[in-house]
């Protein structure tokens, strides 16, 4: 690990040397004139991270409760009572293999290559959220993150398949966290008349919020350097906007569109390094700041366990 | 969406757009084939090259028929763009490359072992458009060039209603598609571009990977034909193979004598038939003369190194250039290329005898 990083900051460092500090604030990457910023990429990515994780946070979460917390049971129970078969309403909690299996299955997503992902965002994504896209241009074009015009690559486009992309390891960590939370807690909530979601919402959530909170770093530091998808779906424009659906760029994009052409040049490939070394810094803030807010909230919650 | 006729051309072409995303597999695939047959020889022979995506899917078919029928001949191409190609050669990375930027006398000067360049096909870079009711549209020379350097951004600007009368063009953004990766196709493209507009030359430039003043950008011929493909609004310039087979809607340019030309094989032809190939065997049309010219055309060049360790090699590579220079040209009208003259191919022939084996 240490040699990887060694090794990426040597190959940097004569980019580092020529460019210094103007590259993270510079807005133009034009290797004809050896002009080289990655302002707007840094933006791009922590923009279309931060927006993947807003939605897969919420989907992974809901995912999470829903497989831990007995809904599966009363969604089975209900969909049978449809076809007219009716159990009895012990069954409200299904066999955990029954759950586990429906858990594995979530995380198969994160078994698709990037690749695929990249097509299914221009071949569903990108055709789905053409028209409800434009409508909100159109009709709530004055708030700013809906201030152009829905082209078909751009962030919404790329967080959105991103968000998929995170969803197995945030759900899967919930979930783990969740059912740890000890039974007894859930019991003495409903002890003291608690409904089911004021037990879910008020006790077992903040409870297993450490290690909720560890899943999404984790997806955080993995949307991050996501690549292929991106660079296929973000538009690759070096531009900074706050609307939600102009088209823009991501550090991961940045390398992997100009490294094949880069070749021998030294230069080239130290500017590339040098972006890669940036995108590196930034996981690495990203996972401290991480850890330092779970170790927070699990010294909190000592004392519950 | 479903999967219809009308669409399979952009699955096609994003199949090919995967092979050149994923990259250089240069596996061993074991050939259960190379012990019986009808081939010659025993050893397999692999050629690797890797380059310009503008003449992939006639080279796909060349290399794809070769290896059929020489099962000792096995020939690996990846579209990886033209920049991209000209690194690997000048790397050592591949046994040929491929370019339609051809290559600049830097470049060459970089490789130890000499490079000769065969012009192999030609073809013309058209500008397809998604523009739904809209299946003709003209664009004059002003019009064009302003939408690439963002001086026209809605399709109803009267520079572009100008020339189109009676047809209903919408109040809407102009999408441009871009080539993200280093492009021969772009540098051709963008020679044509300053040949007629002074803002382009000094603003964009003649380059491979330009800094653009506009645009969404998508990875090779196979990714803007995609994007176009997905994208209602847009606007983009690919060769006219990848928009034929896509079905895309492609616009009439103006030409130097001021016509309107509709793109086909013809009109890409009446260009190209002008040109006259110095020894080097590079040549370029940034604005070709006469009426029935279309205005952006271009030769695509394999560039292959002069000197080789592998006799095997250089035998196999002597004989499938001569198989492409043949039999190979009758297949390039269909998928939307150009057949070299006869004058030409010889010239090629010719010039595969500064190649050697060590």
């Amino acid at each position: 690990m240490a040699y990887i990083v060694l090794q990426i900051t040597w190959k940097a460092s004569p980019a580092i040397q020529e460019y210094g500090a103007g590259f993270l604030t510079g807005r133009t990457w034009d290797p004809n004139t050896s002009e080289f910023g990655i302002l707007p990429e840094i933006w791009g990515t922590l923009y279309s991270s931060l927006l993947a994780l807003f939605i897969g946070s919420f989907f992974g979460i809901a995912v999470a409760v829903f497989l831990s917390e007995g809904y599966l049971g009363n969604f089975v129970f209900n969909v049978l009572k449809l076809f007219g078969l009716q159990f009895h309403k012990f069954w409200g909690k299904l066999p955990s293999w029954s759950e586990s299996t429906l858990k594995n299955l979530v995380e198969l997503l994160a078994a698709i290559p990037s690749v695929v992902y990249g097509l299914w965002g221009i071949f569903v994504v990108m055709p789905l959220l053409r028209e409800p896209c434009n409508w909100l241009h159109e009709n709530m074009g004055w708030f700013p993150i809906f201030g152009t015009r829905y082209q078909g690559p751009g962030m919404l486009t790329a967080s959105f398949v991103l968000a998929i992309m995170i969803l197995p390891t945030i759900s899967a960590i919930s979930r783990d966290a969740l059912v740890a939370v000890p039974p007894k807690l859930r019991e003495a909530s409903y002890g003291l008349g608690a409904t089911r979601w004021e037990t879910i919402l008020s006790v077992v959530l903040p409870t297993a919020s450490g290690g909720i909170f560890g899943g999404i770093v984790l997806a955080f530091g993995r949307a991050l350097g996501e690549t292929m998808a991106l660079a296929m779906l973000v538009g690759n424009m070096n531009t900074i906007e706050i609307s939600i659906f102009s088209p823009a760029n991501t550090l991961a994009a940045l390398l992997a569109n100009n490294f094949s052409e880069a070749g021998s040049d030294e230069m080239k490939v130290g500017v590339l390094m040098y972006a890669g070394v940036v995108l590196m810094a930034i996981t690495l803030v990203v996972n401290i700041f991480g850890a330092l807010i779970l170790q927070r909230a699990t010294a909190g919650l000592k004392g519950m366990r | 969406m479903q999967i219809t006729p009308s669409n399979l051309g952009s699955y096609v072409a994003l199949a090919a757009m995967l092979v050149a995303t994923v990259g250089c597999n240069g596996g061993s695939k074991p050939t259960a084939s190379g012990e019986g047959g009808g081939s010659s020889s025993g050893e397999l022979v692999k050629l690797q090259g890797s380059g310009a995506s503008f003449p992939a899917l006639l080279y796909a078919s060349w290399f794809k028929t070769y290896s059929d029928e020489h099962k000792n001949v096995q020939v690996d191409y990846q579209s990886v763009g033209s920049g991209a190609g000209v690194s690997a050669v000048i790397d050592g990375t591949v046994d040929f490359g491929a370019s339609d930027a051809a290559m600049t006398e830097e470049e060459m000067a970089k490789v130890e072992r000499g490079v000769q360049l065969l012009p192999m096909t030609a073809g013309a870079i058209v500008i397809a458009y998604n523009l739904e009711g809209v299946s003709e549209l003209k664009l004059s020379r002003e019009a064009y060039a302003g939408i690439f350097l963002k001086e026209i951004t809605k399709w109803n600007d009267p520079k572009i209603a100008s020339t189109n009368e009676g047809v209903e063009l919408p109040d809407a953004d102009i999408n441009v598609i871009v080539r993200s990766d280093s492009s021969g196709t772009t540098f051709n493209f963008t020679q044509h571009m300053a040949a007629i507009s002074e803002k382009f030359k000094s603003d964009v430039g003649v380059n491979k990977a330009p800094n653009w003043p506009v645009g969404t950008k998508s990875k090779g011929n196979e990714g803007v034909t995609t994007s176009l493909k997905q994208t209602p609004g847009s606007i983009g310039y690919v060769e006219f193979g990848f928009a034929d087979k896509a079905k895309l809607s492609m616009a009439s340019l103006e030409n130097k004598s001021g016509k309107f030309i509709k793109p086909s094989i013809e009109s890409a032809q009446a260009a190209l038939a002008a040109v006259e190939f110095p020894p080097s065997l590079i040549a370029f049309l940034p604005d070709p003369e006469g009426d029935e010219s279309w205005p952006i055309v271009t030769y695509t060049w394999i560039i292959a190194y002069k000197t080789y360790d592998d006799s095997a090699k250089v035998e196999a590579f002597k004989d499938l250039i001569k198989y492409c220079l043949t039999t190979g040209q009758e297949s390039s009208e269909p998928l939307g290329y150009i057949p070299l003259p006869e004058a030409v191919t010889s010239k090629v022939t010719a010039a595969l005898d500064n190649i050697s084996a060590k």
